[in-house]
């Protein structure tokens, strides 16, 4: 961060006093300077024009299968076959605006819950309301039910990552309050459960949440599936963002809490108010970079048979009449991976040199 | 995170594995039968893989396949209606817990039928319904017909699999020498065998026929007909549910019969009209036979309408006509030299 700050600001000065064009200097001003430069060009254009012309001036843009065959590049007739049934799988295709509808739901909710100004008791009432409505979109409320194991794609991705994460917040912040709690009982049961999700592996709860769980349950009863992994990962993304919160409170100096306290709030009071604002404030980049990689874990439910995006990626390309176009709809999911991960990445940059200047 | 996340996990999965099936063991007696909670559902719910050809979702998210049909025909069996069927993929190692915890009434997912699954694991086997081996892949211009002709060549095999066994037991029986070459990834197989680093690549034959497909030049390719190995693939079902298991073989057995008589999708309903009273008792115009075993009396009639015969449901997913072009092999009646033999319908 520093450095790059530092550069720009040098190459503003350099732009008002000396003639040297910015851009040469450190590029073309020595001859080792030179051949490094030289050697970047060579390696770029080495990756750089096969790359461009698998994915461009090789490639079939409109075409059938056939067509694909006899190209040499990308076929990206194979993402304009596909391009539905990665984004929503199995779905029933002449419903797709249900899905397509969660998504842009789910993304909204996601996008204002990066908006500093909506943070408040009113985004965590409006997540809950959206996460139902999409929940009552993917499922075809009104009409007929689309069972679970139908959905597929982007929704199960964005309704699994932004739901355990919405999920997992409120129950953290207990969890973190109980660990750092006076009371015995309670700061034993939250360190237990913390220490026993964090000490498994994720793959190994989502087995259990499958697998094991229905057998536990009484004779007839019977949960879905799709709810088990959600709950499986909802805990474990409670039981890591407990650990980060707990961080950020004791990143809060007792003298704030022993103010409030003075100015006659309450225990409870001086916690909610004074503490925990402060506390979850200190927190967001850990708190991001954990969402960031909650969204790419998704993918493990996969082992348990949910087709997540890249997993509808993957069974595209098994299509008999397109197969093994996996190139293809690996690139196309990376992308929309991508994207949304360098935005979370970014807006994290944005929000740490927000609360940066706040502090100064 | 990703470490940490996968840590063990390995293990953690044999291990759930083995706890799922004694659990499982302990349960089955007294857990409903399967065929109960099916109609209460009102759909069958199905495990599969994931398979070019044998199961797969095509563009329009329908699952679409050779094993997929006979789930289609399941649901025939029990509700007279294709549609009536749930299939989840699922993974070779969860498969068959999946199956001992109730995720599925019937796996479908090419399951190997084994000693050890029948008596340790406790599931029932409906009839075989794809004859599967290991195979031998080889260039056509090698000009060889059987695997004999191999003498002295070099052979891709896939790491971890018995496949290296087989093969080594295959040449030594033949009094022939190889050269394995042993590499984990399929794409690697494929191009060591473009690049004739390798002569032949062996491994199972459906694997093979998906492996020529995605070759640059399939047809300078050719599977030889013999196999090395056995790998029967048939549906399993948890044990402890009869009734089950006798319409899980009966709908399987209604698609080989249909093709014994040459009863298609296309004839069915002309074949309505037929004196032949072995095709009456199948078809159920003559309904003695329905009325006797508590089925729908024509639901030999309604699989054959809705999936067509078993020649048909292999020609459509993996036969000459597809990009698999996958030869019948045993996979053909026994009238016609294959291993295909249906009970007789009476």
């Amino acid at each position: 961060m520093t450095v790059t700050s530092l550069n720009s600001e040098s190459r503003r000065t350099q732009r008002r006093g000396v003639t040297v064009a910015p851009w040469r200097r450190g590029l073309l001003d020595s001859p080792g300077n030179i051949a490094i430069t030289l050697g970047y060009v060579l390696v770029v254009a080495w990756l750089g024009i096969p790359f461009l012309r698998w994915v461009v001036f090789d490639a079939t843009f409109s075409s059938d299968a056939a067509g694909c065959a006899s190209g040499g590049g990308a076929c990206w007739a194979f993402i304009g076959e596909k391009w539905r049934f990665i984004l929503f799988g199995t779905y029933p295709v002449e419903r797709h605006w249900r899905p397509a509808s969660a998504c842009i739901l789910l993304i909204g909710l996601l996008i204002a819950a990066c908006i500093p100004r909506f943070w408040g008791r009113g985004l965590g009432y409006a997540g809950a309301a959206g996460l139902i409505v999409a929940a009552m979109l993917l499922c075809g409320v009104p009409g007929p039910i689309v069972a679970t194991d139908q959905w597929g794609g982007l929704p199960v991705t964005l309704f699994l990552s932004v739901g355990a994460f919405a999920g997992a917040f409120p129950l953290a912040i207990c969890l973190a309050l109980w660990r750092r709690s006076d009371q015995g009982g309670v700061r034993w049961l939250a360190t237990a459960f913390i220490e026993v999700v964090r000490g498994v592996p994720l793959i190994s709860l989502l087995y259990v949440a499958t697998l094991l769980f229905p057998l536990m349950l009484p004779a007839g009863a019977s949960l879905d599936k799709f709810v088990r992994a959600g709950a499986a990962l909802t805990l474990f993304v409670a039981a890591y963002l407990a650990e980060i919160i707990r961080a950020g409170l004791q990143a809060v100096p007792r003298g704030q809490y022993e103010a409030a306290l003075s100015l006659g709030l309450s225990q409870r009071q001086a916690t909610l108010l004074v503490v925990l604002p402060q506390a979850l404030r200190a927190v967001i980049p850990p708190m991001v970079n954990l969402a960031t990689g909650m969204f790419q874990e998704t993918t493990l439910v996969v082992i348990i048979g949910m087709f997540d995006l890249l997993n509808t990626a993957r069974a595209a390309a098994n299509d008999p009449n397109w197969i093994g176009y996996y190139n293809e709809a690996f690139a196309f999911v990376a992308l929309i991976y991508f994207v949304f991960c360098f935005s979370l990445s970014r807006y994290s940059l944005w929000l740490e040199r927000r609360f940066g200047q706040a502090k100064r | 995170m990703r470490h940490m996340l996968r840590r063990r996990a390995g293990t953690f999965i044999q291990a759930t594995a083995v706890a799922v099936a004694m659990l499982g063991a302990v349960t089955a007696a007294d857990a409903g039968p399967t065929l109960d909670a099916i109609n209460a559902r009102g759909k069958i719910k199905v495990g599969v893989g994931t398979s070019p050809g044998f199961f797969a979702p095509d563009s329009n998210g329908k699952w679409q396949g050779f094993f997929v049909d006979f789930g289609r025909a399941l649901a025939v069996t029990v509700f007279n209606d294709p549609e009536k069927v749930e299939f989840t993929s699922s993974s070779p190692q969860q498969r068959l817990p999946s199956l001992q915890a109730g995720e599925f009434d019937v796996l479908l997912s090419g399951v190997t039928q084994t000693i050890t699954r029948s008596f340790k694991l406790g599931f029932h086997f409906g009839p075989v319904v794809f004859y599967d081996g290991q195979g031998l892949l080889v260039k056509k211009s090698l000009g060889v017909s059987k695997g004999a002709d191999l003498n002295g060549a070099t052979i891709g095999i896939q790491s971890g699999t018995t496949g290296e066994l087989n093969i080594a037991d295959f040449f030594r029986k033949n009094k022939n020498t190889f050269k394995p070459v042993v590499i984990e990834e399929t794409k690697e197989l494929r191009t060591a065998l473009e690049s004739g680093r390798v002569d032949a690549l062996t491994q199972d034959a459906t694997d093979l026929a998906i492996t020529r497909v995605q070759l640059t030049k399939p047809d300078d390719y050719v599977l030889l007909p013999e196999r090395l190995s056995k790998e029967p693939l048939a549906p399993a079902i948890r044990s402890g549910d009869d009734r089950w298991l006798e319409v899980v073989n009966w709908t399987v057995y209604a698609t080989i019969q249909a093709e014994e008589l040459g009863i298609t999708k296309a004839n069915v309903d002309s074949l309505l009209e037929s004196d032949d009273p072995e095709i009456k008792r199948f078809l159920g115009t003559d309904k003695s036979l329905g009325e006797a075993i508590g089925l729908d009396p024509k639901f030999a009639y309604n699989i054959v309408k809705a999936v067509g015969n078993y020649g048909e449901i292999y020609e459509r997913n993996v036969g000459k006509g597809t990009k698999l072009d996958f030869e019948r092999g045993y996979n053909q009646l026994w009238t016609k030299g294959g291993l295909l033999y249906s009970p007789p319908f009476r």
